[in-house]
């Protein structure tokens, strides 16, 4: 039961990640139907960026704040420079431009910090309290930090006039242009806001994964499954989607552990995460491609 | 797509054949090294051969060619190393298996499209690796060592040596595969393909039973990239899960895209390119590290994601086809 009970607490730990990263890969979806293919390896290089500060001497809540501005900052530059060109082309050239974005975040990574992995801090105290056993510190900090920042950006998107306008650009362009709302700078905040979105997800799991060019790769996948399974254009499905498939990826490994505990068989383990989230994307792609949230859209031939 | 003039395609071939054999004539220019790279260049074209015909005539995007290379290659490598099969009687077998491997992983993304289809295969190169290390494949696979292989033999005492003989190995292989290619292309079939890549509606309104030709597109594009997995295990004689990783199906994107979607000669273009590009950052990396002193380690990649982008701007279609317009601008003054 205390194993249960701590799968559980990190299935949630990871969800929070997750829920970030997806909800970084819909707001990018919604405004422009792409996927994002780059968002884990640009959150990863943001990670490097605010490792970088750190290592300059800077207080990990600087350096935190300062990579996620930094972020922001690159995805706007990346939209306007690399993606605008690429509005009304093919899917393939923007797949293959996205190919490129992950090449090149991943390969600069390495070449300016080297393919070594790196150890990250945590800022949270390493102090056993109530709970400690089920739920770590960190991880507590994790689900405590997304949170906030998942609030933050409700209340963005809720209450600000420029929220109001960033959702009109992104439900419907024309009619938004027509009272006035500069759509195609909508476009490039919403990139900046996902890129600084994925830049706290990367800093917060660069403790618990360890920081190397290729951390993000499992939980971009990851990602992506929890974005489908909450409905790919539903923003508050996508943050519950993150939290289920964290808890399914510990459910999955820890059910797996305890058949092999009673009967001596192998079938699944931590092993086959990344194959976990194959199964789940690939099903719910064939089988409810709206997701749990989402709305079936219905097109006029 | 400019059809490639059949006599340059004769003088072509007669080099490619040829050359080898001036090996003792030129031993600085005709390397054995130098053939093996041809060799290694030659695999790459038939595995983007075959993401071509998924993605440039049939319009479905796959991220996750890197799979059947792998299954390609495993298939040989468990035939050679248990069964002991012949390595030449390995090429049909990965054929047969990664058709229908790619067939069946066809039937789900029937229903997708665009975006979602590079997503799943996206997700599939993404957990190449994990699932070739599945416990219970370790028996066969050999988990994370891999498998150790033999390189080809020279048969019936042909006064070639090793490399020389994979070099005309693969290059049967490839001019087989690519008249077979070529030959369907030209086609009612090919020209079922192409018209669901051009409007998937029309097509299906004409008759072609669309749901089908996909399946068999996916099988058939599989099994030309299986054929190539299977010859880079006789190559490089060694396989191991991690080395079929996501970048592997990023190389088959570059070649794809370099060389020119939905072009045949593009192909081989593009096999070249991202055997040479590979090639050469490894040697600048080295040169930048060692003569100028710098800590920059320069990757192929950094390369290929540059190019990548530039070449979506400035030449959607690829080398091959940017250079025909550019001659043909010319031509006309």
């Amino acid at each position: 039961m205390e194993q249960l009970l701590e799968q559980l607490a990190s299935g949630l730990a990871n969800g929070a990640i997750y829920a970030c990263v997806a909800l970084a890969l819909v707001m990018i979806y919604v405004s422009t139907d792409h996927l994002n293919f780059a968002q884990g390896e640009m959150a990863m290089f943001s990670t490097y960026i605010s490792w970088q500060l750190m290592n300059w001497g800077l207080n990990f809540w600087v350096a935190f704040i300062l990579a996620v501005l930094a972020s922001f900052v690159l995805g706007v530059i990346i939209e306007r420079v690399i993606l605008r060109p690429l509005h009304n082309a093919p899917v393939l050239s923007v797949v293959v431009v996205f190919i490129g974005l992950l090449a090149i975040c991943n390969s600069m990574a390495g070449a300016i910090w080297s393919y070594l992995i790196k150890e990250f801090p945590s800022p949270f105290p390493k102090s056993t309290f109530g709970f400690a056993g089920v739920i770590g510190p960190h991880q507590l900090g994790v689900v405590v930090v997304t949170l906030v920042v998942l609030g933050l950006l409700f209340l963005f998107f809720r209450y600000t006039p420029l929220g109001l306008a960033m959702r009109a650009a992104a439900q419907n362009p024309q009619m938004a242009r027509l009272v006035g709302v500069r759509v195609d700078w909508m476009l490039a905040l919403g990139w900046g806001l996902a890129a600084a979105i994925g830049a706290v997800a990367g800093i917060m799991v660069a403790h618990i994964v360890y920081l190397d060019p290729n951390m993000m790769s499992g939980i971009l996948l990851y990602a992506f499954a929890a974005a489908l399974v909450g409905g790919i254009g539903n923003p508050g499905g996508a943050v519950v989607g993150g939290f289920i498939v964290g808890v399914l990826e510990n459910m999955v490994a820890y059910v797996g552990n305890m058949i092999e505990k009673t009967t001596g068989v192998y079938i699944i383990g931590n092993g086959e995460k990344l194959t976990v989230a194959l199964i789940i994307v690939i099903f719910v792609l064939t089988v409810k491609p709206a997701g749990i949230f989402g709305r079936v859209v219905v097109k006029r031939v | 797509m400019p059809a490639f003039p059949k006599k340059w395609l004769w003088v072509v071939l007669i080099l490619a054949f040829g050359l080898p054999l001036l090996g003792p004539v030129f031993p600085d220019v005709i390397s054995n090294y130098r053939l093996f790279l041809v060799s290694t260049m030659i695999i790459a074209a038939i595995a983007v051969l075959g993401l071509n015909l998924l993605t440039g005539f049939n319009g479905q995007i796959s991220l996750g060619h890197g799979a059947f290379y792998a299954v390609g290659a495993y298939t040989a490598a468990i035939l050679m190393d248990k069964l002991n099969v012949p390595y030449y009687a390995t090429l049909p077998a990965a054929a047969v298996v990664c058709f229908v491997v790619g067939y069946l992983f066809g039937q789900p993304a029937l229903k997708l499209e665009g975006h979602y289809l590079a997503l799943a295969t996206f997700a599939l190169a993404l957990s190449v690796p994990q699932i070739l290390k599945y416990k219970w494949l370790e028996d066969l696979t050999g988990g994370v060592q891999g498998i150790v292989l033999n390189k080809p033999e020279v048969p019936f005492d042909l006064p070639l040596n090793e490399d020389q003989w994979l070099y005309y190995y693969c290059l049967v292989t490839m001019v087989v595969l690519f008249w077979a290619a070529n030959n369907m292309l030209n086609s009612r079939s090919g020209r079922a393909m192409m018209a669901i890549r051009d409007h998937y509606m029309a097509a299906d309104t004409m008759g072609i039973n669309t749901a089908r030709y996909k399946t068999v597109t996916f099988g058939i594009s599989a099994a030309y990239t299986g054929i190539a997995g299977a010859l880079s295990a006789s190559a490089i004689a060694f396989v191991a899960p991690d080395s079929f990783n996501i970048f592997l199906s990023i190389k088959f994107l570059i070649g794809l895209v370099v060389g020119g979607v939905g072009s045949l000669v593009g192909s081989v273009v593009g096999g070249i390119f991202y055997v040479l590009v590979d090639n050469s950052a490894q040697a600048i990396s080295t040169y930048i590290k060692n003569d100028l002193g710098l800590q920059f380690d320069l990757s192929a990649y950094t390369i290929f994601g540059l190019l990548l982008i530039i070449l979506m701007y400035l030449m959607p279609q690829g080398i091959v086809g940017g250079v025909y317009i550019l001659v043909r601008r010319l031509r006309r003054g």
